[in-house]
């Protein structure tokens, strides 16, 4: 079916009706977590008992709102601080390994980077297991060898960065290296006729070229990181990033103080997908 | 000039190569060797097989294994079949500013966590959610209805989740297709039907690939949606591994069963990609 080639208005409709529905159910969920933080009960459920505000910035039990509750304030910060960490790093990586990629030629290129991409095909879980496993283990050796105890490999903020920068590297590498791609190499190849050095063209010509993949690569980690859960329920220790400490309030019982939480998430991410968006149209 | 350039790929390979070796290599043959061990008396091990044989003697263990890969396929087609038509429309049927707003609004609900989103199906579908409270009220249901907590709560959680990374390879691969390709198929006799498997399916297979390939990952390894939405009857092979890593602590049994989890992913993924004859640079890259 083709709008250029007439079907049925039938045909037509139904198809309509059909994509309408599937945004319906896109939206559902996310509507129904928004519309219950603004819920007066204890419950995020009907029946509908009026508006507040309280599970945002309630103060006194049992109404204390995001805005007071410290142990989800810290879970935030302990997030931000481990995605900032994993996308900072990650795109460090994924700037080299886009230009090892577009500009050698080596021996066994090929298999490094399908080695590269496979990140992108472990299960999370695999990934967080076989990491604890091995950093236990040189913990373990160095505390035997040298009777230092090693804590940034027991499990804790710093294993939950290496577990997520782990195959966040891939997804930065892989957005990066896209546009690096696209790069006209005769532009560089101008600037060193004019006597610039190779680092110094590199740094006045492609880096600026590239700066808007970097920036949406660091945001795309970020976002990443943040909502990341398997890997990181793997490598937690006792600072739990949001997704957990929310996950482990969801098995005791959700009150709308979580709605609240996840409403914030929603306004958060989608400021940062739209000033993403914002800037790459402009470049 | 030449050393430099030696000097610069030098440069390039060894941060690539830390992160790969030290992180993802090392590590999963560490797991492997680790899954060969068993205890025999206080720190110290033999190697053997006896993880595996647990694993394939325990019939609760090799259950759950082939329940999970068969539900994760199952996730993967009604993913795909719900999926297609969506990507189809946005890339083929609607043009300028409709497309991008609506592939931008297939992306939205997956910037916020999977845990929000799995929390707001908890809320339609419990026994005092939204579905049951609309369905006592419109006088359907005479009592209050449990709709979370079975397998059939776990697969809606699934496709939900992973619905994104199957529209947008779609909509990409589906948008190259010129359109005078589906007119000219029109046009030499075929109907609606002949055009898709003949024309739009083949053209789209890329991205019908690497959208399965993913969201059959992402099921497969799924662990929320399964502990949250599922009941006490429908474990998922990833909460296995979790109660033997962190509840019970024995990391031999396990890292077995990662592993286990490890070949059938790589498997299956293999095997989609041999049989429709793609390779996982064209797909993922």
């Amino acid at each position: 079916m083709i709008p250029s080639i007439p079907q049925p208005r039938v045909l037509t409709a139904a198809y309509a009706a059909y994509v309408t529905l599937f945004f319906i159910f896109l939206a559902l969920p996310l509507v129904v977590v928004a519309v219950f933080a603004f819920n007066d009960s204890q419950f995020p459920s009907l029946p509908w008992e009026g508006f507040t505000w309280n599970w945002f910035f309630g103060s006194e039990r049992p109404m204390i709102g995001v805005f007071h509750e410290r142990a989800i304030l810290k879970a935030i910060g302990t997030s931000v601080f481990v995605a900032v960490v994993v996308s900072a790093l990650s795109v460090c990586v994924g700037t080299t390994n886009a230009f090892l990629f577009n500009r050698y030629r080596f021996r066994g290129q090929g298999a490094l980077y399908v080695l590269m991409l496979l990140p992108l095909v472990i299960p999370g879980i695999v990934l967080g297991i076989s990491i604890l496993v091995f950093s236990s283990r040189v913990a373990n050796g160095v505390w035997d060898g040298f009777q230092i105890d090693l804590e940034i490999l027991r499990p804790g903020l710093w294993l939950v960065v290496l577990g997520q920068f782990s195959f966040i590297t891939t997804i930065a590498t892989l957005v990066i290296g896209a546009r690096l791609q696209k790069f006209d190499r005769s532009l560089e190849e101008a600037a060193l006729n004019l006597g610039a050095g190779r680092l110094t063209a590199i740094r006045t010509i492609t880096m600026p070229y590239l700066a808007p993949a970097m920036i949406g690569a660091f945001v795309v980690s970020f976002l990443m990181s943040f909502e990341n859960f398997n890997t990181t329920l793997m490598l937690v220790g006792s600072d739990a990033p949001l997704t957990i400490a929310m996950f482990d309030r969801l098995k005791e019982g959700s009150t709308p103080l979580l709605n609240a939480v996840s409403l914030l998430l929603m306004v958060g991410s989608s400021c940062l997908a739209l000033v993403m968006i914002a800037f790459q149209k402009r470049s | 000039m030449r050393n430099e350039a030696k000097l610069g790929l030098a440069l390039l390979l060894t941060p690539l190569l830390l992160w790969l070796s030290l992180l993802i290599f090392i590590p999963h043959v560490d797991v492997f060797l680790v899954s060969l061990r068993e205890r025999v008396g206080v720190g110290t091990y033999e190697t053997s097989l006896a993880n595996y044989l647990t694993f394939f003697n325990e019939p609760l263990y090799l259950w759950t294994f082939l329940r999970t890969a068969v539900m994760s396929v199952l996730a993967t087609v009604i993913t795909l079949l719900i999926a297609f038509p969506v990507s189809y429309y946005i890339a083929k049927m609607v043009k300028g500013r409709v497309q991008s707003a609506l592939f931008l609004l297939c992306l939205v609900p997956f910037w916020v966590s999977e845990l929000v989103r799995t929390f707001g199906w908890m809320i339609l579908l419990r026994e005092t959610g939204v579905f049951s409270s609309l369905l006592q009220f419109t006088g359907l249901s005479s009592g209050p209805v449990e709709m979370l907590y079975n397998d059939g709560a776990i697969m809606l959680g699934l496709v939900y989740t992973s619905m994104l990374f199957m529209v947008v390879p779609l909509v990409t691969t589906l948008e190259s297709l010129p359109d005078e390709v589906v007119e000219a198929g029109y046009d030499l006799g075929g109907n609606g039907l002949s055009v898709l498997r003949e024309i739009i399916v083949p053209h789209a297979m890329p991205g019908i690939v690497s959208g399965c390939i993913v969201v059959f990952m992402l099921s497969l390894g799924n662990y929320l949606t399964p502990t949250m939405l599922g009941g006490k009857e429908s474990l998922w092979f990833t909460e296995l591994i979790y109660s033997q890593f962190i509840v019970r602590f024995n990391w031999e049994l396990g890292a077995a069963f990662g592993f286990m989890l490890l070949i059938l992913s790589s498997a299956i993924v293999w095997g989609m990609l041999k049989l429709t004859g793609q390779s996982l640079e064209k797909t993922m890259g």
